[in-house]
């Protein structure tokens, strides 16, 4: 059984694969080979950066065509963490307007400029830091994690799914709800950086080795 | 609003080793920088940073074996700094298990290097570390400028144009010192932490000068930070940072407890 996180060239490949390996005894690499990707009995899709240099760099490497094959198979659970998450909506307004994987409807918008809160104070952008998620609906990889439970934040454009089943968690920043937990059959995906966020980021990738869906 | 106020503690490192200076002289040892980051891990700090402060090319490497190891081993953002020039600096610090990367003497030099690194990491990733020092005298309006070279050559820069001209070229996030309290313990600098905090879009980090609990409050409620780091109140175990995040929250600042 191997866990491989596909390496495109950009994305915290180490820190995803440490935190996989702290969780599990399970073979985890990091690789960019179609046949250790076809060949893994999960996958991992991380993503760093700019969405466009992400989606350039999936295509460049020719793992496009390979993980839409993967998704459309629906054969094995795929966890997509921060740009990873994102790339799987049909097209991000980041850099002009990117078209992404498109396995999910819905799109990634940004989260906007001169925000300020109830009390005026200065909204930052990125949306950077701990925060709480709300679970909208039960999943087997909210197991052991409390409703509300704060994790690890950093992006400045967040998903908006279009259908309310796709989506498993939400935050509240900016007067805005992003959907940071999506997810449909064998996918599931997060804004928020499970690798980065402490006991509850490290259960959530636990959940997620463990999951048979 | 449920977005909590970050406590970073910061390792300075020198050949592979946690030191902290006392307005840069006068260092005192205080550990195996893994060691330290778990210890701080376990504690519950929302975030480590870890500023190389090694002088020689040669034990540069240390700094990436260094970050690695952490990175094994402790499951919150790493923040690497010093020394990142080039974005082979930074790709280097990223797959070693950064999370983000702080530019500080190469974004004076080279400005245009933020913009580089912004477009081709994303500005998540990018911290510009801005040392500001004061510069008007008592009485005056208030002016700081940037200081390099850990606080000994000015520039001229005015430090809140200089801190929105790099959120424009692309930083995500402001590691703001004041390099006339770094090291004094007699709190922040409040003056430019507002200043800046309230010029710029992005979070701003306050640094420099904290001795004391309320130093932190101070940092968030009148400094409008996004987050407060500190080294030397850690350290030596003067406070643990679930006093800090109890002390904080009691004071009506939203924490991760």
């Amino acid at each position: 059984m191997t866990i491989a996180v596909i390496d495109y060239g950009m994305g915290n490949l180490h820190s995803v694969a440490k935190a996989l390996e702290h969780v599990t005894h399970e073979n985890v690499v990091i690789t960019d080979d179609s046949r250790s990707i076809r060949g893994a009995s999960r996958l991992v899709l991380p993503g760093q950066g700019a969405i466009r240099d992400c989606m350039s760099e999936l295509q460049r490497n020719d793992l496009q065509g390979l993980v839409q094959e993967i998704l459309r198979a629906q054969g094995k659970p795929l966890l997509g963490i921060c740009v990873g998450q994102q790339m799987l909506m049909e097209e991000s307004e980041e850099n002009g307007g990117v078209p992404c994987l498109g396995y999910l409807p819905g799109r990634v918008r940004h989260f906007g400029r001169d925000l300020h809160d109830i009390d005026g104070q200065r909204l930052k952008v990125p949306h950077m830091g701990w925060n709480r998620v709300t679970q909208r609906h039960a999943h087997p990889l909210w197991a052991g994690i409390d409703d509300g439970a704060r994790f690890y934040f950093v992006h400045s454009y967040y998903v908006e799914a279009q259908e309310d089943g796709d989506v498993f968690g939400t935050t509240d920043y900016a007067g805005l709800t992003p959907h940071v937990a999506t997810g449909r059959g064998p996918v599931f995906a997060v804004q928020f950086h499970p690798e980065k966020s402490a006991h509850d980021g490290l259960r959530l990738l636990e959940n997620f080795v463990n999951w048979a869906p | 609003m449920a977005l909590a106020k970050r406590i970073i503690p910061c390792l300075d490192v020198d050949a592979g080793r946690v030191v902290k200076g006392v307005n840069f002289v006068g260092i005192r040892d205080a550990g195996d920088p893994v060691e330290v980051a778990k210890r701080y891990n376990q504690q519950g700090a929302d975030e480590i940073t870890f500023l190389d402060i090694t002088a020689s090319v040669e034990d540069r490497g240390t700094t990436v074996e260094m970050v690695e190891r952490i990175a094994g081993e402790v499951f919150i953002p790493l923040t690497v700094g010093g020394g990142i020039r080039t974005c082979d600096d930074i790709r280097t610090m990223l797959n070693a298990g950064a999370d983000k990367v702080s530019i500080n003497t190469a974004a004076v030099t080279h400005p245009e290097f933020v913009h580089e690194a912004a477009e081709r990491f994303g500005s998540q990733c990018i911290v510009v570390a801005i040392d500001a020092k004061r510069v008007s005298a008592e009485g005056e309006t208030p002016r700081w400028e940037i200081f390099t070279h850990g606080g000994r050559t000015p520039t001229g820069l005015d430090a809140v144009e200089w801190a929105r001209k790099m959120v424009d070229l692309g930083a995500g996030e402001l590691l703001l010192t004041s390099m006339d309290r770094d090291g004094t313990k007699a709190g922040f600098d409040i003056g430019v932490t507002r200043a800046i905090a309230d010029a710029v879009s992005v979070p701003v980090i306050a640094s420099g000068g904290v001795g004391d609990l309320d130093h932190l409050v101070a940092g968030v409620k009148e400094g409008g930070a996004d987050a407060v780091l500190a080294a030397s109140i850690f350290h030596f175990g003067e406070y643990t940072i679930p006093d800090a995040k109890r002390y904080m929250a009691e004071h009506g600042i939203e924490m991760r407890l």
